[in-house]
């Protein structure tokens, strides 16, 4: 299998676990959005030394993971390449911000370090809440819950389309790709000098192949606008969870649980 | 039911793909379009559906092919694309099949029991919910059929069917193209399938009507198709 092959099935194991049946996976898409958004609108309202505070919202995906059954390992590796550079988004606060916050015994940590580190718990949370999301909620859903949220119909289309072309797109690389490799025996990837053609042919492919399916869809009705998967309707559960989840995020950012554990047991 | 009326058409000047067509199709025949590549039968297909403008006049059921009287026309005619991955854009069996229906204000009710009615007929209720990327060629080109017989057109067209088809695909493809009672274009350099699957065959040659008959007389005409760069079906080659 290709890289682009291996994409594809990357995926298209999105869509599965998507499909999946699970408490969380039968909730309204609405309900795990708005808690989604709310989750992450709290997470990143936390001041940059408020880590204890932080680590306490790590609870909402640990819960999330459990009752959904998606493992979180697949979570943490689809999101392999886009952790490192959250990670770093923070590295150069320790040489900024050297004055000390506190003691680790008699080690001093400097204000730098904290704020690195709680940049970089956010970056992760608010990822791993996103993925959930999308992993939790078949995309079709996911675009009806936004359409009924009345974001524009052309912004909605273009997610799902663009989401739509990308497998397409992989596809014609993963062709031609091999195609190259069948003809360039012990090369390794496509050499800087056909990267030029491989280029324009892939966008004059894509093209073709878009003018195809669009046809595909004018030749069925289509007109603008997508009619999404049909949503159950929003139950009393459905409110019940986004109520409880927005209280629960609320009294976290408000309240330090984890300061007020500790204050109990240091007692 | 189809009328094509002196209809020409060319992507380049001075170089027509196709003349001065006219021909007529009535409802419940099953035409086969046959020629050898590049003689026009995907543009004249095109042309039909309006995804293309030549000059000439085409009517389908009296209404004329233009802007204005294209989402008509397209609801009454199913195309069946050569290439199901370019027909298949849903990530569902499921999916695609509803496409068209809701896209032509059919209720969610009644498109859902289209949707199971047509599956049924096909035998294809297993792939319902299936992944579209997950289903193997024979089903790709079956599904592709079931999502166009769920939008109940009145004429089908379609192209290269049994293209890239194995020899029992082949055979399940070309039962259910007998089993439609819809009027039917089929356009294939499957002279046997044709042979099959319709009554009469128009024959095009550099964008002319070679001849235009009853199957099974063009389709023993071997000088006739030798002579449009087209060989007698196998299934009657030895028998002359």
């Amino acid at each position: 299998m290709n890289k682009s092959e291996q994409a594809l099935s990357a995926l298209a194991e999105m869509d599965e676990l998507a499909a999946r049946q699970s408490p969380i996976h039968r909730l309204h898409p609405i309900a795990k959005l708005l808690v989604t958004i709310a989750y992450i609108f709290t997470v990143v309202s936390f001041g940059k030394y408020q880590l204890s505070g932080l680590a306490v919202m790590a609870l909402y995906p640990v819960l999330l993971f459990q009752l959904s059954g998606i493992p979180a390992r697949t979570c943490f590796h689809k999101l392999r390449i886009v952790l490192p550079l959250v990670m770093a988004v923070g590295l150069f606060n320790p040489f900024f911000d050297r004055s000390p916050l506190l003691y680790l015994g008699t080690v001093p940590v400097s204000g730098g370090v904290i704020s690195m580190l709680s940049l970089m718990v956010k970056g992760v949370l608010c990822l791993t809440a996103s993925f959930l999301l999308i992993a939790a909620t078949p995309i079709d859903s996911l675009c009806a819950a936004l359409r009924r949220l009345h974001v524009p119909s052309l912004l909605v289309t273009l997610l799902l389309l663009t989401y739509r072309y990308v497998g397409v797109m992989t596809e014609e690389v993963s062709i031609m790709t091999d195609a190259y490799r069948l003809r360039a025996p012990g090369q390794k990837g496509i050499h800087i000098s056909a990267w030029g053609s491989f280029l324009g042919q892939l966008l004059l492919r894509s093209m073709d192949r878009a003018q195809e399916l669009y046809a595909s869809m004018l030749l069925r009705g289509y007109h603008g606008h997508f009619h999404y998967a049909a949503v159950n309707p929003f139950r009393p559960a459905d409110g019940a969870y986004l109520v409880c989840c927005i209280a629960v995020f609320a009294l976290l950012r408000f309240v330090n649980v984890a300061e007020l554990l500790g204050r109990l047991l240091v007692r | 039911m189809i009328e094509f009326r002196n209809v020409s058409f060319s992507y380049e000047k001075d170089t027509p793909v196709l003349q001065d067509l006219s021909f007529r199709i009535d409802a419940g025949e099953s035409v086969g379009l046959i020629g050898a590549n590049g003689a026009g039968k995907s543009t004249l297909m095109k042309l039909l559906l309006g995804l293309l403008q030549g000059q000439g006049e085409i009517l389908v059921d009296g209404l004329a092919v233009s802007k204005a009287t294209l989402p008509e026309i397209r609801r009454r005619l199913g195309f069946v694309l050569q290439n199901s991955d370019h027909q298949m854009f849903m990530p569902t069996v499921y999916e695609d099949m509803i496409f068209a229906p809701l896209n032509y204000g059919v209720s969610r009710e009644e498109t859902e029991q289209r949707v199971d009615a047509v599956l049924e007929q096909l035998g294809l209720t297993a792939l319902k919910h299936r992944h579209n990327h997950k289903i193997s060629g024979g089903e790709k080109r079956m599904a592709a059929i079931a999502t166009v017989l769920a939008m109940e057109p009145e004429v089908i067209l379609m192209d290269e069917p049994t293209s890239a088809l194995d020899p029992y695909n082949r055979r399940i493809v070309i039962n259910t193209i007998c089993s439609l009672s819809q009027t039917r274009l089929i356009a294939s350099h499957d002279l046997d399938m044709i042979l099959d699957t319709c009554d009469r065959v128009i024959l095009l040659s550099q964008g002319r009507i070679a001849a235009d008959g009853p199957a099974r007389e063009i389709l023993r005409d071997r000088a006739l198709l030798e002579a449009h760069r087209m060989e007698l079906p196998f299934c009657l080659a030895g028998r002359e």
